[in-house]
């Protein structure tokens, strides 16, 4: 199964939309974390781990220290699915 | 990396559950949710979905209980986990989670945010990390020892702090081993290795635990059972000195409600089977106790053999087994009974319903018979729409999701954690097993249709010999202790029952009877003797009251006739001599089909005879088996 940009940022936004039980939140390529509300730290961790559980992949640490946008995090995961 | 996926239909359910706007409603439908859907992502949901509910309905409705979590780690994120598991069981923790590497200074420095909190549950979750860094790898024995002992006994101390400082009950969190090898499989041999390092210390901390009384959350064998990636991940370690990952904070959860539930007395006590493809494969009804799929020879029999010893396993520490199943009654008891395979037996089941009525309702008999809640009950059915009925109808009994393959059954019910235990000793299970005798009798009486079902139920066997010298004493006990079911109401020492016994014209007769909830005992005595005018007598016939009403007369009488036989006598005469306390055997004889030769001669006496050639074997529930 072959995951588009869009299929990623979806499942991005469903898995935020979960965590923080917010299902107004609408996540873009350019969002940046501050940007959603409760989006902090802790469930910048939670989003993480979700997201490589669902998807089946590792981000490196670095990445998770310097992803900007959710732009980066959706790349990050193409390059690894690809 | 395998991946998970989001737990099915999740989603939905919870999106319902919050357009409830009762919190009562809402907060029993989270609780529901609760039991299904044990998934990283799907607690946080739940706990903040709990979050949302009025404190006061939380108040009314589950037992608040505040837990502080004190680590040399991070342990905020553990949070949710631990309420979501408490939830599932009806507690509601209020958590407080230490800093990080704080926990001396909150137990020991005077005024601390924990002591405003006061916890009355303290979980104290230590990693080895600080220690292992200290200790050089080719540290000999001795010094490694003296460390060990010197961190455990800091760990007894703080114990006792927080004993003497808040009055909480401390749970000590087992060292997980999360290190990588250093020398390989040599790890456990090599002293200061950190895997042996790891398995001392925890042999360290269950003795200190088992002399101060304080319970374990043994993380370690956890993690070692879901394997360490489940529960232990660097990155997360390295990014926010967690030792315990965020997709284990469930599972961290379910550890520690599971302690606070049993030692609040919440664990369940009885374990409640269906038959039918769940204790064994097919449909009894269908293919008879032949074809049943039970034992070695096939993955499948082997499978729900596995299940029946994992039962046994239980219930030898005192779990009670139940059986609730839609079955003919007789056929399902003949199949414990005559199923060469079968591990569990009647003798191991408390309450044995089998009858074609409503589950729930079977289920609440069964609770009722044993005297205990409904939510001591653990109901393990394969058929997902008893399991539907039943959750309806009482939603306080557990009901596990069974897997479609019963080789999975025994981790389904294990892994639920649902008989937690915080101590054991040697009464648990002597207590239980005569507890759950005495409701089983109970249980059968009122679930037979009739006293014959009764009856043969019990799955009664007699024992018959002569009197022995080691039945002498029991048997003369009997004779003479017996009042109700006493024949001729005569005395005797041990020295006249032993010359009586010792006489080769004597039948001395002893029997013993067992059935499926234990061994009576010695419990009757007959002695046949020659009379003066040449017949033989039927000298006393004394049985237990505890007895009666068993058709263990029919079945002694039966032997008797044969051992007459055996020696040719034609005739045996009886006599019944009333003492004012045997009126309950008052017609014995004419229901044993002797016949009535008039009073003996003594007032109110009556003399009985029996032609030998003409009995009648006397049907019965008992099986014989013939003791020399």
């Amino acid at each position: 199964m072959t995951m588009s940009e869009a299929d990623i940022l979806a499942t991005f936004t469903r898995i935020l939309r979960d965590l923080l039980m917010d299902d107004g939140i609408v996540l873009k390529m350019d969002t940046r974390r501050p940007e959603v509300p409760n989006w902090d730290s802790f469930a910048y961790i939670n989003f993480i781990v979700a997201a490589e559980g669902e998807l089946g992949i590792r981000f490196n640490v670095a990445e998770v220290e310097s992803f900007e946008t959710v732009g980066d995090i959706v790349a990050a995961a193409m390059a690894r699915l690809r | 990396m395998s991946r998970n996926s989001p737990a099915q239909g999740f989603r939905e359910r919870l999106r319902a559950v919050l357009t409830t706007h009762d919190d009562m409603a809402r907060l029993e439908a989270l609780r529901t949710l609760s039991e299904f859907t044990p998934g990283h992502v799907e607690t946080i949901q739940l706990d903040k979905a709990l979050a949302g509910i009025d404190p006061e309905v939380i108040e009314r409705r589950l037992t608040r209980v505040r837990v502080a979590v004190l680590s040399s780690c991070t342990t905020n994120h553990l949070a949710p986990g631990l309420r979501i598991a408490a939830l599932r069981r009806g507690f509601f923790f209020s958590v407080y989670t230490g800093a990080f590497a704080q926990y001396r200074q909150e137990l020991l420095e005077p005024t601390t945010p924990l002591q405003a909190f006061g916890p009355e549950v303290l979980v104290l979750s230590l990693s080895a990390r600080a220690l292992i860094g200290t200790l050089p790898v080719d540290a000999d024995r001795e010094h490694v020892e003296q460390v060990l002992q010197t961190e455990i006994a800091e760990v007894q101390g703080l114990w006792e702090a927080t004993g003497k400082r808040f009055g909480a009950v401390v749970l000590q969190q087992t060292y997980m081993d999360v290190f990588e090898p250093v020398f390989g499989s040599y790890d456990r041999i090599a002293a200061a290795s950190p895997a042996r390092v790891i398995d001392r210390l925890n042999d360290l901390l269950a003795q200190a635990a088992r002399d101060s009384g304080i319970a374990l959350i043994d993380a370690a064998r956890a993690c070692a059972r879901d394997g360490l990636e489940a529960w232990f991940d660097s990155a997360r370690w390295l990014q926010g000195k967690m030792e315990i990952a965020p997709q284990a904070a469930y599972r961290y959860g379910e550890l520690v409600a599971r302690v606070v539930a049993a030692q609040r007395g919440r664990s369940r006590k009885c374990m409640v089977f269906d038959l039918d493809n769940t204790l064994w494969g097919g449909v009894l009804g269908d293919v008879g106790i032949e074809g049943l799929v039970l034992g070695e020879g096939s993955a499948v029999g082997e499978a729900y053999l596995e299940l029946q010893r994992y039962a046994k396993r239980l219930n030898e520490r005192g779990v009670i087994l139940a059986i609730c199943s839609k079955n003919d009654p007789v056929i399902a008891e003949q199949a414990f009974s005559r199923h060469p395979e079968m591990v569990l037996k009647h003798s191991d089941i408390a309450c044995f319903v089998a009858n074609w009525h409503d589950k729930a309702e079977n289920l609440r008999h069964i609770a009722e018979t044993l005297n205990i809640g409904l939510d001591s009950l653990v109901f393990v059915d394969d058929n997902p729409a008893e399991r539907a009925r039943v959750r309806e109808a009482y939603p306080m009994i557990a009901v596990p999701e069974l897997p479609e393959d019963p080789a999975h059954y025994v981790h389904a019910l294990a892994h639920s954690g649902y008989f937690e235990a915080v101590s054991f000793t040697l009464e648990d299970s002597a207590r239980t097993a005569a507890y759950a005798a005495n409701a089983q009798r109970e249980a059968l009486r009122s679930t037979a249709q009739s006293m014959d079902e009764f009856l043969r139920g019990l799955d009664m066997e007699v024992s018959c010999g002569p009197v022995g010298r080691l039945e002498l004493d029991r048997a003369t006990q009997l004779i003479n202790k017996t009042n109700q079911f006493n024949t001729t109401g005569r005395r005797y020492s041990v020295e006249e029952v032993a010359s009586l016994a010792a006489d080769p014209d004597c039948i001395t007769l002893q029997f013993r009877l067992a059935d499926r909830l234990g061994d009576n005992g010695l419990v009757s005595v007959m002695i046949l003797r020659p009379s003066a005018a040449g017949a033989t007598e039927l000298d006393i016939w004394v049985m237990s009251c505890r007895v009666f009403g068993r058709q263990l007369e029919d079945a002694a009488m039966n032997i008797a006739v044969e051992h007459l036989q055996a020696r040719g006598v034609q005739t045996l005469s009886a006599r019944f001599v009333p003492t004012g306390r045997n009126s309950v055997i008052g017609d014995l004889f004419r229901k044993l089909s002797f016949e009535s030769i008039g009073d003996d001669g003594t007032a109110g006496g009556q003399q009985w005879q029996l032609r030998v050639s003409d009995y009648e074997v006397r049907p019965t529930h008992i099986r014989r088996r013939s003791v020399q």
